[in-house]
């Protein structure tokens, strides 16, 4: 990371959010990314690759296991420590940062939560350690924001799940061992008739459509999840039955406080890239002649500072309470807003070496525009923070 | 008061009906021949030959050359129109266009002796040979008097020396207008513009470079070589090369800020179309209020951005100077189609961030627009500068 660690500003604005184990664990996480995942970026990123030996590497270092316990095979960390690392990877390389996004968020966090105990160790476990990656499948074709509307269905038949259906916009689709999907058990309940299951690649009548050619995240998987009379276990219906909508939008609260670490991480790179090119232009003399060069990188930086407040914020909020709907949705919402603008604005302030296709900062640009979609699009997180804050006052 | 006058002055409230006859024959043409190959040509960078032989069938690539050198002879209100309509269907063809038509003509036809003008203006108006305009280098972009790119007479040649980049229509091209200084001391005092043929000895092409968006039009470096060429291709006089620069970016601004509507008018299309088939909640998405307001928000800005574009057009129609209409119309326009872009891949939400609509093209497309013929922070200094003139 050469533009990056060492010689950006560092805006000072976590010191009193982060410990000192906080801050321990970004350095050996950024000298990590510095040696290993900066130098492939660029290349894996032009060709869509998959980066299957670095993450067999970071998890050598628990890094796939980051929020969980020791005894399922975690690192023990906290949600910040969690945050720390989605912000820090997609700083580098924001494809990465998805695919632990949703390695952890959405393919292992789920099992914790509603999992029993022989669900932890038979997938929990290779999971934290990274042995398997992890996948989530809750979107369908007419089922985006409105997710309750789910088609695919769970039919029991004698100590098997039946499911049929389609999954899409599934991060790590292929690439995952274990996916935890969503389907309708009873039709007649509505949302409370959903339910959720972990579904292993290799089960009867599982396959998977077409890889999504997408504006970013090139190097991450998403695809299709596609069940025809797929058998799942019994024994794989996770936590109860008809509490699986709750269980993922429960979920999703804390996916949004990644993909505000994400797009946080995203905006950071492209703040990196500006100062540094300012640095190179070496502005003399009178700084009142350059306003117009300088005033962005103090708006980016003060973007930057906001968003990176209000993301530790919802992860300690996290740690402390039970229920962190609106703090997530309220960092969701403004980093993703200021991932794009700051990228945005990174990309004219480097002029044409800004627009070069997979350079770091046309990177950040496109990777940032998922930011405002996945997780809920911003549209949805106004009607969530919204909706909390008229339920707080008792409305 | 004017019985005379055949256009709106001053306000353009309704397109003449010679204008709406030229909307409607590019727009119908556009959306038949140009939109459906858009995806091809940005996903392969190939320059898109076959759009640029039936554009010059209807004589799109000498809208403003008169008839006499074998354009079409229209104004550039006319020409906005077309730059506009190409660009909704294919950005990479209106950028195309508007460098043939700004920055490869309009040189010519202002500054071109009589024999320059029979010699190379047909040829690049019946879109015979497509023209670019050498003028950003590595190290000069915003500050272009800064060119390191030089000019030596020896006899009767000049001896071109140095590199420039980020040149569009350089893979196609075989007309190049290009900018170099007989002396970096004088600044630019010192710079002289050129019409130089492909294939001159010392002239390369080099390698296509990757871009993020308008990825056909044929973006390359060029570099000369002790380039010989002759002294009748000086353009303009010695040491005026400067203002021909600058005026033929007054001209190519126009040009962009109609590309940058016509991608903002595209992004608000395929945004309408897609809110009113895309079903959640058991209604179309187009009912949701805050869905409307990103339509809403767009059409109102698109609309403004136009009437601003037709300003600056109908003012170098007149004749008088454009230089701050135009930067402010490429300045307005080109935030426009970004925010445009931007909230057309919002409504499309997942789908928008996939390749299967073009969307995402638009928002990689609209962004070029801040940044060529001048970054917005150098229309900033350029309105400023005009504004406080007087």
């Amino acid at each position: 990371m050469a533009a990056t660690t060492e010689k950006t500003p560092s805006i000072p604005c976590d010191n009193h959010l982060t410990e000192e184990k906080h801050r321990a664990y970004r350095e050996k996480l950024r000298a990590f990314l510095a040696e290993h995942a900066d130098p492939i970026a660029e290349l894996y990123e032009a060709e869509a690759r998959f980066p299957r030996e670095l993450l067999t590497r970071m998890a050598r270092e628990g890094y796939l296991g980051t929020p969980f316990p020791a005894q399922y095979g975690g690192a023990g960390h906290d949600p910040l420590s969690l945050a720390i690392l989605i912000e820090e990877t997609s700083r580098c390389w924001g494809s990465l940062g998805i695919i632990l996004a949703a390695h952890i968020g959405l393919g292992s966090n789920p099992i914790m939560m509603w999992g029993n105990e022989e669900q932890k160790q038979k997938y929990l476990v290779p999971l934290a350690k990274g042995e398997r990656l992890g996948g989530y499948g809750l979107t369908e074709p007419q089922a985006g924001s409105d997710s309750g509307a789910t088609l695919t269905n769970a039919v029991l038949e004698g100590d098997h799940w039946v499911l049929n259906g389609t999954k899409c916009w599934c991060t790590n689709a292929t690439e995952a061992y274990s996916y935890v999907v969503s389907a309708v058990t009873d039709p007649d309940l509505g949302k409370s008739g959903i339910s959720a299951f972990i579904v292993e690649k290799d089960f009867p009548g599982f396959s998977f459509g077409k890889k999504e050619d997408k504006l970013g995240l090139r190097a991450s998987a998403t695809g299709t999840l596609i069940f025809d009379n797929c058998r799942v276990p019994k024994e794989n219906l996770l936590g109860e039955r008809g509490q699986g909508f709750k269980y993922f939008m429960q979920t999703l609260d804390g996916g949004r406080i990644t993909i505000g670490a994400m797009s946080l991480g995203l905006a950071q790179c492209a703040l990196d890239e500006v100062a540094a090119q300012l640095v190179t232009e070496n502005l003399t003399g009178d700084l009142f002649e350059h306003e117009l060069r300088l005033a962005p990188l103090a708006e980016m930086a003060v973007d930057v500072a906001a968003a990176r407040s209000l993301v530790y914020e919802a992860a300690l909020t996290r740690t402390h309470q039970k229920r962190w709907t609106l703090e997530g949705a309220v960092a969701k919402y403004l980093a993703s807003e200021v991932g794009m603008r700051v990228s945005s604005k990174a990309v004219e302030m480097l002029g044409f070496q800004g627009l070069k296709m997979n350079g770091r900062v046309s990177r950040a640009f496109r990777d940032a525009k998922l930011c405002t979609i996945g997780e809920g699009t911003n549209e949805i997180q106004k009607v969530v923070i919204a909706r909390e804050l008229l339920r707080t006052l008792g409305a | 008061m004017s019985q005379t006058m055949t256009k709106p002055s001053g306000v353009c409230f309704e397109l003449s009906e010679d204008h709406k006859m030229v909307q409607k024959m590019v727009r119908d043409f556009a959306q038949e021949h140009l939109a459906p190959k858009a995806a091809h040509y940005d996903k392969t960078c190939e320059f898109p030959w076959e759009n640029v032989k039936k554009m010059a069938e209807l004589g799109l690539m000498g809208v403003t050359v008169p008839e006499e050198y074998g354009g079409a002879g229209m104004d550039s209100l006319a020409y906005s129109i077309v730059i506009e309509e190409i660009s909704r269907a294919c950005a990479a063809t209106g950028v195309i266009t508007a460098v043939q038509n700004s920055l490869g003509e309009y040189p010519l036809m202002a500054f071109g002796t009589e024999e320059q003008k029979k010699k190379y203006l047909p040829l690049m108006a019946k879109g015979e040979k497509i023209a670019a305009y050498a003028l950003t280098e590595p190290n000069s972009g915003s500050d272009s008097a800064g060119m390191s790119t030089t000019a030596t007479l020896q006899g009767d040649h000049w001896v071109l020396n140095g590199q420039k980049n980020w040149i569009t229509n350089s893979t196609g091209a075989e007309i190049f207008i290009v900018y170099a200084t007989k002396d970096p001391e004088l600044k630019h005092k010192g710079i002289c513009c050129f019409i130089v043929e492909k294939g001159w000895p010392g002239f390369t092409i080099g390698k296509h470079e990757e871009t993020m968006g308008v990825r056909a039009s044929g973006t390359c470096g060029l570099t000369f070589e002790n380039v010989k060429v002759p002294k009748e291709n000086l353009l303009g006089v010695e040491g005026e090369g400067f203002k021909i620069a600058m005026q033929a970016l007054d001209t190519g601004r126009v040009g962009i800020a109609a590309q940058a509507v016509g991608i903002a008018q595209a992004a608000l299309d395929n945004a309408i179309r897609y809110s009113k088939e895309r079903h959640q909640f058991k209604k179309a998405i187009s009912e949701f209020q805050l869905v409307q307001e990103m339509l809403v928000s767009m059409a109102v800005e698109i609309d403004a951005a136009r009437l601003m574009l037709y300003r600056a057009a109908l003012k170098r129609d007149s004749g008088e100077k454009f230089t701050k209409e135009a930067s402010m119309a490429k300045l307005y326009c080109s935030e426009v189609a970004m925010r445009a872009a931007l909230n057309a891949v919002q409504v499309h939400g997942g789908y928008g961030y996939s390749k299967e609509y073009p969307v995402e093209r638009l928002l990689r497309d609209a962004k070029v627009t801040q940044i060529y013929e001048g970054t917005s922070e150098i229309q900033k200094l350029v309105i400023a500068r005009e504004l406080l003139r007087d």
